[in-house]
């Protein structure tokens, strides 16, 4: 058996540092999430409505969003926003504020699908049974599109868990960093750490996301 | 905004851009042949290997490509493993964007009505010809919105090369913006070039998706 | 004596303990036309598919000559193609045209040239009605339309037998028509063929012989005459009277 570099995660509190950095992540992405879902139901709600104009500038803001690779996004605001505004908001910051962003872009795609997937005739069959606009909303559209919305937005966590990955780029000291300080300090006692540990965390974000993604798939399933 | 520096430092986004577009390529090819290989073996059942492909693209979806790139790149030469940077990044991407391309391939799959499969096997045909001829050309003709989306999604997290000392764009940037503090402009370039590779693929996908909603075959 | 062309003895099929065909038997010779008519869910369907391999048989034995037509088997690709089905829901390839559903078995399965095919298939195509839609997908074609191409997709392998399920089950009333003439005109020339159907009209014209199948069992069998209009058996009287039924409210409203 070589010597795979699994014994530098019982040394002293290593583990549990680890732990903290994939914290660090959860805590970002939860955060971003709980911001990002109201705001995406707020912002697909509206590209569903009558206003062109409106609807044309957040199409284009959203598409940009939703088109950038999400770390291009993190430098803009970590390295522009001392440029543009004279403020640098710390990594962390950077993170919730470009997650929150993205996040509501794709909600708000999710919300505008799963909208315009009710048929026409869901509507019309409102009407013809005398539902006011509202009544046909509350009865009828928003349970449909509940159903539809739920697994995709549970799904979005565990993108959104697995982009908090990113922040190691703007130097938040997340999972991965913390990795790379065990690995750099055990580096003579332990040279094959690098395998043990990089494999560990590929785990912990495995475990992160896989009972996220088992229970969307579950609710997809029960509800289609 | 400084013009000189833009066009001093373009040529250097240039050659940036043509590495990530060409990692990004490559490594897409090698994530279409896993996606069929594991859609096939999903939509014909395979004992034993059709649980090592679930399993398979459980762990690529469930773990972020920087991950799984720092475990390709910094853990794997210590149990004999070793590649080079740009090996690297295309073994991650097409790890990551093979399960992907399975997800879309095999929702293809499931499009194909199974009497078409007893239609064509009526006519005499073999399972291989039937696969060929029939099942296969009708599954990808529907995957190729979900294809486009899955190219535009890998070609995004091609960002995150700059990890394992890619010189791609984001790689580019930083360096740019430590070295001479050209913030703006160095940002301009990499959101530049990042529309210039992913906009045509999104304008692409758009078109795609609109024709096969409502038309199909024969319009 | 003609030669018999297919031999079904004692078949038996059991879907979950469901018994779905019961010792069936069953021979058709060269050149005739066997109509299968039933209640639905009595088993006219599943003989039909297990002719064709299509379905997992319990017990007895299906033949076409002297080889054995089983599921699963290594044979079964090599009979398939002198067995022609056509299906209720035509079930052409949406994504080949016409003339390229046409072609695709007889120059792949077959291997025979595609010119000689081609040749063929226009001249099918022509006697159905249809020689311009060779360039157009199924999508554009009427269902009627569709149905005759699959006809002429399943002649063109030169099968021995042509086995047609249901297959005006789902079209509009006015394109029935189009699609039983095209079955009659393989009737005059004496093609071997099994039909299943409610179109009684055409059971009559078109048939050497009607079996009527009740819960998987053959009940009754003879002549047209005998079994539409002089059934022996009251089940079978109690069937053909919906039909009728349907055609005294016809006379009413008309």
């Amino acid at each position: 058996m070589p010597d795979l570099g699994l014994d530098v995660l019982w040394k002293g509190s290593n583990l549990l540092r680890l732990l903290g950095g994939l914290g660090v992540a959860l805590r970002i992405s939860l955060i971003a999430v709980v911001i990002s879902i109201p705001l995406g139901l707020l912002l697909g709600t509206l590209m569903t409505g009558k206003n062109v104009i409106l609807k044309f500038i957040l199409k284009l803001y959203l598409e940009f969003i939703r088109i950038m690779p999400q770390l291009v996004l993190l430098f803009m605001v970590f390295f522009g926003s001392t440029r543009m505004f004279g403020w640098q908001p710390s990594g962390e910051l950077s993170a919730i504020i470009v997650f929150t962003l993205w996040g509501a872009a794709e909600m708000s795609d999710l919300v505008r699908g799963a909208l315009i997937s009710i048929p026409v005739h869901q509507y019309e069959s409102s009407e013809a049974l005398g539902l006011t606009k509202v009544q046909t909303y509350c009865y009828v559209v928003i349970p449909q599109t509940v159903r539809r919305l739920i697994p995709l937005s549970i799904n979005l966590i565990t993108r959104m868990i697995k982009t908090t990955s990113l922040i190691l780029m703007i130097g938040v000291v997340e999972m991965i960093k913390v990795a790379q300080q065990i690995i750099e300090a055990n580096r003579t006692t332990s040279p094959n750490a690098a395998f043990g540990i990089y494999l560990v965390i590929f785990l912990l974000y495995f475990l992160a996301c896989w009972p996220i993604s088992l229970l969307a798939k579950y609710l997809e399933r029960k509800w289609r | 905004m400084n013009w000189e520096y833009i066009q001093k430092y373009l040529p250097m986004y240039e050659k940036a851009a043509i590495l990530t577009l060409k990692l990004g390529v490559i490594g897409i090819l090698f994530a279409v042949l896993i996606g069929l290989f594991c859609a096939v073996i999903l939509y014909y059942k395979v004992p034993v290997v059709k649980r090592i492909v679930a399993a398979y693209i459980e762990l690529s979806r469930n773990t972020p490509l920087l991950v799984q790139l720092f475990f390709i790149y910094y853990g794997l030469p210590k149990i004999g493993i070793a590649t080079n940077a740009e090996a690297c990044g295309i073994a991650g991407l097409a790890f990551l964007g093979g399960s992907y391309m399975a997800e879309s391939f095999r929702s293809g799959f499931e499009a194909v009505d199974k009497i078409q499969e007893e239609s064509a096997a009526s006519l005499g045909m073999n399972s291989y010809q039937t696969m060929r001829y029939v099942i296969l050309p009708q599954a990808v003709s529907v995957s190729v919105p979900g294809f486009l989306a899955n190219v535009i999604f890998l070609l995004k997290e091609t960002s995150v090369f700059s990890a394992i000392s890619l010189m791609d764009l984001m790689f580019t940037a930083k360096d740019l913006i430590g070295l001479y503090y050209k913030t703006t402009e160095s940002l301009i370039l990499l959101v530049g070039f990042y529309l210039l590779l992913l906009l045509p693929v999104s304008l692409l996908g758009m078109w795609v998706e609109r024709r096969v909603r409502y038309a199909g075959f024969g319009t | 004596m003609e030669e018999t062309i297919l031999t079904v003895k004692h078949l038996k099929k059991e879907y979950e303990d469901k018994t779905i065909l019961n010792d069936v038997d069953l021979a058709v010779k060269k050149g005739e036309v066997v109509v299968i008519i039933g209640p639905s869910g009595c088993g006219k369907s599943t003989l039909l598919r297990c002719m064709n391999g299509l379905e997992k048989t319990q017990s007895g034995s299906i033949k076409l000559r002297e080889e054995a037509i089983e599921a699963g088997s290594g044979n079964l690709v090599q009979i398939r193609q002198k067995i022609g089905m056509v299906f209720q829901n035509y079930e052409l390839f949406p994504h080949l045209t016409v003339l390229d559903n046409i072609l695709l078995a007889p120059t792949k399965v077959q291997k025979r040239d595609k010119k000689d095919v081609k040749a063929e298939a226009l001249k099918l195509l022509e006697r159905v009605g249809l020689k311009d839609k060779a360039g157009s997908y199924p999508r554009q074609l009427s269902g009627g339309q569709k149905q005759r191409v699959a006809i002429v997709r399943a002649l063109c392998m030169n099968p021995e037998i042509l086995l047609f399920d249901e297959v005006t089950a789902a079209l509009d009333p006015e394109m029935v028509r189009e699609v039983l003439d095209v079955m009659l005109e393989l009737a005059r020339q004496k093609r071997t063929m099994v039909i299943v159907t409610h179109e009684m009209q055409f059971a009559r014209a078109v048939a050497d012989r009607v079996l009527f199948i009740d819960q998987g069992k053959i009940m009754e069998e003879g002549t047209p005459e005998e079994v539409l209009e002089h059934p022996k058996k009251e089940r079978t009287q109690q069937f053909l009277n919906i039909f009728q039924f349907e055609k005294v409210q016809e006379r009413k409203i008309s």
